[in-house]
């Protein structure tokens, strides 16, 4: 091939490729530009402060923003120790070649490849259905009490779902830690476990709330798995008990798009609704790559 | 004898605090150890426990004649005289669980998203790794992770509300919520999968490949796609597969745009309902128990069993592309 048609082509697929990631580019634009020009008129301090009313064809989204929180709460309180300690084990603990580690990490793969709404199976099957069950039966409740879908159900599948990014965050943390903070302190005369504890962890520190603010990020919009192990079409009171429903701003928003009875009049709402859930994705997204560059910068500035 | 010679060894005789402490040691790593069977329990948990409420449709006979492999899979007729169909009409007087149609939803809608994210992804993601300037590299990656982030629901919205109509529009479909709607919306959901892994696979290429390359003569262009691409190629199929999964397994884009009809035909214009999105849409109002309930987690099953396999081949083919070039660049 002549010079000059190589670099033609060389041309053609460069224009090529960076179209392609234009375009990703600009869908996200265009899908941001959406929201907020038709968003951003709605949401106003009564949108955020009253419950909906009008069959949802007005009021505002406090429930679904309160439960939404609550249950990402409890979803946090559940993942992070075991998530944590999982990560400590494959990094501080197995041998390098050990077959438990093995497994685990092949767990961790296909956990994170498990399809969300097969979550939502697994919550219904096993929390409600035999967790549920076994306990109203030991503890003698006559009707169903913790058999049915409930807030607590419904973050401890999603915390199940978010275990894999918190293992992989947390480890990609543990191994940011020097070697020599480790052999340092067991030189010193500390035993392992004083060493993870005062010394690996406290530097791990800000990459593992880095991996808690992704899994609240991912967890906070999932809805596949809160369809049937929790979340309410409609309630006005805000949950009081482990066992209460819920509702949920991403679970609001499938409500107002697919089942409205008045597409038009819902629409401000909607978008309003999606305008915050989006918001709130983003803002903690932003968290994450904040304290990220910031310890990268750290670690970078100490070597 | 043995006893006699480990008593002359004089083992060192640790106080009762150093020995305290070694018990807390253990029991410490213990513990640590306990907890990392989590994972491995919860990936048993959930097979075990979808798999179980799917048993009935093999065990008992009445789910079993309601719903039997060959009820749902085989052509059956529906009324007497008319030729034998694919119907899925699971709330009917005649139970209708032909899981073909679904099974053909999905597949229509995994393959309008494939058929967008996979050349858009690794496009991008060639892009990124070999022609951007650094700068515009740097930024390309935050943004595509933005992306990533926005829960499914709201793509969903988006397909619904924007995409929707403005594809109707453009492409004079007759229904408005389709295949290529939901498809397009999927895309968004598994473009920033691809992107990603694929990119890592790209810039995991030793940078000796590329002077290598460059040193013979070869234009940019040449090194990228004849060199770099050709050695990523595991990782950049093992992207293709990881999006293939998502898609096959994404819900809530398909629940909302998809209009949701379980149509047998090969328009793609015509309203699709997918697997994942039938178990979303059915479970709220079923009999828990009855044989539609077992059929709806016999779903889930597949759906676990489709993905699993995807990502194991994944991660090996992951695997292979780090030890290739690792192992060679060495």
């Amino acid at each position: 091939m002549k010079y000059a048609s190589r670099r033609a082509v060389g041309l053609a697929l460069t224009t090529l490729t960076g179209l392609a990631a234009f375009l990703m580019v600009g869908m996200l634009a265009l899908i941001l530009l959406d929201v907020f020009v038709n968003g951003a008129g709605h949401v106003t301090w009564t949108f955020l402060s009253q419950p909906p009313s009008d069959g949802m064809m007005g009021g505002g989204i406090f429930p679904a923003i309160i439960g939404t929180a609550m249950l990402t709460l409890l979803m946090t309180v559940a993942v992070m120790p075991v998530g944590v300690l999982t990560a400590v084990y494959l990094h501080e603990y197995a041998a390098p070649d050990s077959r438990l580690a093995r497994w685990v990490r092949v767990a961790v793969v296909n956990l994170a490849g498990v399809p969300s709404i097969v979550f939502g199976l697994f919550g219904l099957g096993f929390f409600i259905l035999f967790v549920g069950r076994g306990m109203d039966r030991v503890l003698g409740h006559e009707e169903l009490y913790w058999a049915q879908p409930g807030i607590l159900w419904a973050s401890l599948t999603l915390a199940v779902l978010t275990l894999p990014v918190v293992i992989v965050s947390t480890e990609e943390a543990l191994r940011a830690v020097p070697m020599d903070h480790r052999t340092a302190s067991l030189a010193l005369g500390a035993t392992q476990s004083q060493t993870l504890g005062r010394v690996v962890l406290p530097g791990a520190l800000p990459g593992i709330l880095t991996g808690a603010v992704l899994a609240i990020s991912r967890g906070a919009g999932e809805v596949a798995p809160i369809l049937f192990t929790g979340a309410a079409y409609f309630l006005p009171d805000l949950p009081s008990r482990l066992n209460s429903q819920f509702m949920h701003l991403g679970y609001h928003t499938y409500v107002l798009a697919t089942q409205s009875p008045d597409v038009e009049a819902t629409r401000p709402l909607l978008y309003a609704t999606v305008l915050v859930l989006l918001l709130l994705t983003f803002a903690l997204n932003l968290v994450a790559v904040i304290i990220r560059t910031r310890t990268r910068r750290k670690a970078a500035g100490a070597h | 004898m043995q006893q006699g010679l480990t008593e002359t060894m004089a083992v060192p005789r640790l106080s009762a605090a150093a020995r305290r402490r070694q018990l807390r040691e253990k029991v410490i790593a213990g513990f640590i150890t306990l907890m990392a069977f989590t994972g491995i329990a919860a990936l048993l948990l959930i097979i075990i426990f979808v798999a179980k409420e799917a048993l009935a449709l093999f065990l008992e006979p009445e789910a079993r004649h309601e719903a039997g492999l060959s009820k749902m899979f085989l052509p059956q007729v529906a009324r007497q005289g008319r030729p034998a169909t694919f119907t899925w009409q699971p709330v009917s007087n005649i139970p209708k669980v032909s899981m073909i149609p679904l099974f053909i939803g999905t597949l229509k809608t995994t393959a309008v998203s494939m058929l967008v994210a996979v050349p858009v992804g690794v496009f991008g993601a060639l892009y990124a790794a070999e022609f951007a300037p650094r700068r515009l590299r740097e930024l390309l990656k935050p943004v595509i992770e933005l992306l990533a982030g926005i829960p499914s629901v709201v793509l969903g919205f988006f397909a619904l509300m924007v995409m929707a109509t403005f594809l109707q529009e453009t492409l004079g479909l007759n229904t408005r919520l389709n295949a290529v709607v939901a498809g397009l919306g999927l895309a968004l959901a598994i473009v920033p999968v691809i992107f990603t892994v694929a990119e890592d696979s790209l810039t995991a290429v030793p940078r000796s490949y590329r002077e290598a390359s460059l040193a013979l003569g070869a234009t940019p262009w040449e090194t990228a796609w004849k060199v770099v691409l050709p050695a990523a190629a595991p990782g950049i199929l093992a992207a293709c597969v990881l999006g293939f999964g998502r898609a096959i397994g994404e819900t809530m884009i398909i629940l909302m745009a998809s209009g949701n009809a379980a149509i047998v035909s090969a328009d793609f214009g015509d309203s699709v309902r997918s697997l994942s999105a039938t178990i979303a849409a059915e479970m709220g109002e079923v009999v828990v128990g009855s044989p539609h309930y077992s059929i709806l987690f016999f779903i889930g099953v597949q759906l676990f069993v489709f993905t699993f396999i995807l990502n194991m081949l994944a991660s090996t083919w992951t695997k292979k592309v780090i030890k290739r070039l690792t192992g060679s660049a060495s």
